[in-house]
């Protein structure tokens, strides 16, 4: 899966690992869930109402086109959750039943 | 009535100046801040671990970043700071904040907003494809997070942000695929004497127009835009036509669009604070006398929030919000320093008034939009739906569009699609779009867990 965003500047910091849909990815401590996605992928999740893809619009916590689900169920708005190292998120929504 | 504390909601330049005129007044304000990190938007400071300079984030403005950087770090022992936090709500009791699933009612005596300003848009066919961006988040991305939108993005829309953003990216090693604007350099002209007043602002702008022609880079005006080309993986073009008609067909991965900006008016709304509709920026805003106050006692207003005059008219609207609020406290303000700050916003206003006729808001292309264009991202309310709702329901105004059509009833609460909706209701009913109301506020004003525990 291609990546939408492209790093330009400050590769240096620590490397970190999440999940995404259960498949392993490398980001950078300081990332937002939403960079630390979207430099490895090209889409973030689906449309409760077309279920087609999305990837954020605003990045400023404004138009809450970026909410994720990690895979215990909870929600996390993108563009403004820092990564955290082992964090598993998925870009479908996580059945209710399932998850507790 | 004192002992419960001026609330400032939000930390950019009108609420950094705000806090610190409260302060050397031997008040002690809290600033509750929906960023991590203080600085606001246009001033938003990268995170720990980032290295690039002032200058190169924020450039010709570098000097003011730094200083509103300092200068807020210098008040934290004389203020309460709670960043990170969303105000939601307003009770009896207080502004209800959120952080994470935590919920904390926050009592004042007054309230300075400063609650900034997000793009405004207008929807385009396509325009939710992954890759498609706010101009805003276009910036967000590569001042914050030093990453780009993607490797050939098309910047589109209008307004003095469309050419820094392409500008930045260009600096950045991301050559922008082309600049595409709707004004049209006839009503860039008529906008200049109104500019005019702040030749340095104007000379900035002139500037990245001519490094982004120098290189290479397409810069299109009078432009309509048509659509964005997008499979699901992501977008391939944007379609646009040119002021004598003819189409063209951009090739790009990534766009970023708005069309100036939108003043971020909801607390306001829910603090019941009385709105006037500004013709200027053809939008409705929380009425205020020249110095902040709104039409409730205890609520003043400031920066962008309330009128879009950018970010120093923001600091001095922030100082002069806060001289109000003392001035109403019986506490002595010097009548120069009133005076002065008011005269700083005089300026302000005419290069606002000034942008606003040169990038205006293009209302036209809302009566244009196909039928099956998204309007509402949340719930993918289409052009149609709205239309259908003005006419075939009968619809005189927005609220009941959304009653009727949910244009405006989704997570994001309208601050996305509410102008363009509302454009396109007035547009099928052939009435003026100030007629159509605006959008009332609802509590939450932004998405709050169902297992929150509230605090105090």
């Amino acid at each position: 899966m291609p990546a939408l965003f492209c790093r330009v500047d400050e590769t240096d910091r620590q490397p970190i690992r999440l999940f995404v849909d259960g498949k392993e990815i490398e980001a950078l401590e300081g990332d937002t869930l939403l960079v630390a996605v979207l430099s490895n992928a090209d889409r973030l999740r689906k449309n409760e109402f077309d279920n087609k893809p999305r990837a954020g619009f605003c990045l400023m916590g404004a138009c809450q086109d970026c909410w994720i689900w990690t895979e215990d169920g909870r929600e996390l708005r993108a563009c403004s959750t820092q990564a955290e190292d082992g964090m598993r998120i998925m870009t479908g929504e996580v059945p209710w039943l399932l998850n507790r | 009535m004192a002992a419960e504390p001026v609330i400032i909601v939000g930390a950019g330049p009108a609420g950094t100046r705000a806090a610190q005129r409260l302060v050397s007044a031997g008040l002690h304000p809290v600033v509750v801040d929906e960023n991590d990190r203080q600085g606001g938007q246009i001033y938003r400071r990268q995170p720990p671990g980032f290295h690039r300079s002032h200058k190169k984030l924020y450039g010709t403005e570098a000097g003011r970043a730094r200083s509103l950087h300092d200068d807020f770090d210098a008040l934290l022992p004389s203020i309460g700071y709670i960043p990170g936090t969303t105000v939601w709500g307003v009770s009896d009791e207080g502004l209800l904040t959120m952080r994470g699933s935590e919920v904390t009612i926050l009592p004042f005596s007054a309230i300075i907003i400063a609650s900034g300003a997000t793009d405004r848009i207008m929807p385009l066919p396509g325009w939710t494809t992954p890759g498609v961006y706010s101009l805003g988040a276009s910036q967000i991305a590569l001042k914050a997070q030093a990453c780009t939108i993607g490797r050939r993005p098309v910047f589109m829309g209008t307004g003095p942000l469309l050419y820094l953003v392409a500008w930045q990216y260009l600096q950045a090693g991301v050559k922008p695929a082309a600049v595409l604007d709707t004004s049209s350099l006839a009503t860039r002209l008529r906008g200049l004497r109104g500019m005019a007043v702040r030749p340095r602002a104007v000379t900035n702008g002139l500037r990245y127009m001519a490094a982004l022609a120098r290189a290479g880079v397409p810069l299109r005006s009078g432009i309509t835009p048509c659509r964005i080309e997008g499979q699901e993986a992501g977008v391939t073009a944007v379609i646009w036509q040119d002021a004598k008609g003819t189409l063209h067909r951009t090739a790009c991965d990534s766009a970023g669009m708005g069309y100036g900006l939108r003043s971020e008016t909801q607390l306001a709304d829910l603090l019941k604070c009385e709105f006037i509709y500004d013709t200027r920026f053809s939008q409705w805003r929380p009425k205020t006398d020249p110095d902040g106050r709104s039409s409730r006692a205890d609520v003043y207003l400031a920066g962008d929030g309330v009128i879009l005059r950018g970010a120093d008219a923001a600091e001095a609207a922030g100082k002069l919000a806060a001289c109000a609020l003392l001035q109403d406290r019986k506490i002595p303000v010097p009548g120069e320093e009133i005076l002065g700050l008011r005269e700083t916003l005089n300026t302000m206003t005419s290069f606002a008034d000034g942008l606003a006729k040169a990038f205006p808001w293009p209302a036209r292309l809302a009566a244009a939009l196909p039928d099956d264009t998204v309007v509402c991202r949340c719930e993918n309310v289409t052009a149609g739906d709205i239309r259908h709702a003005a006419t075939a329901y009968d619809s005189p105004e927005i609220n009941r569009a959304k009653a009727l059509a949910r244009p405006g009833m989704g997570r994001c609460q309208g601050r996305m699609c509410g102008l363009a909706a509302t454009e396109i209701l007035a547009a099928a009913r052939g009435e003026p779009v100030a007629s159509a109301g605006r959008i009332r506020t609802a509590a939450p004003l932004k998405p709050l867990p169902l297992d929150c525990k509230v605090t105090s």
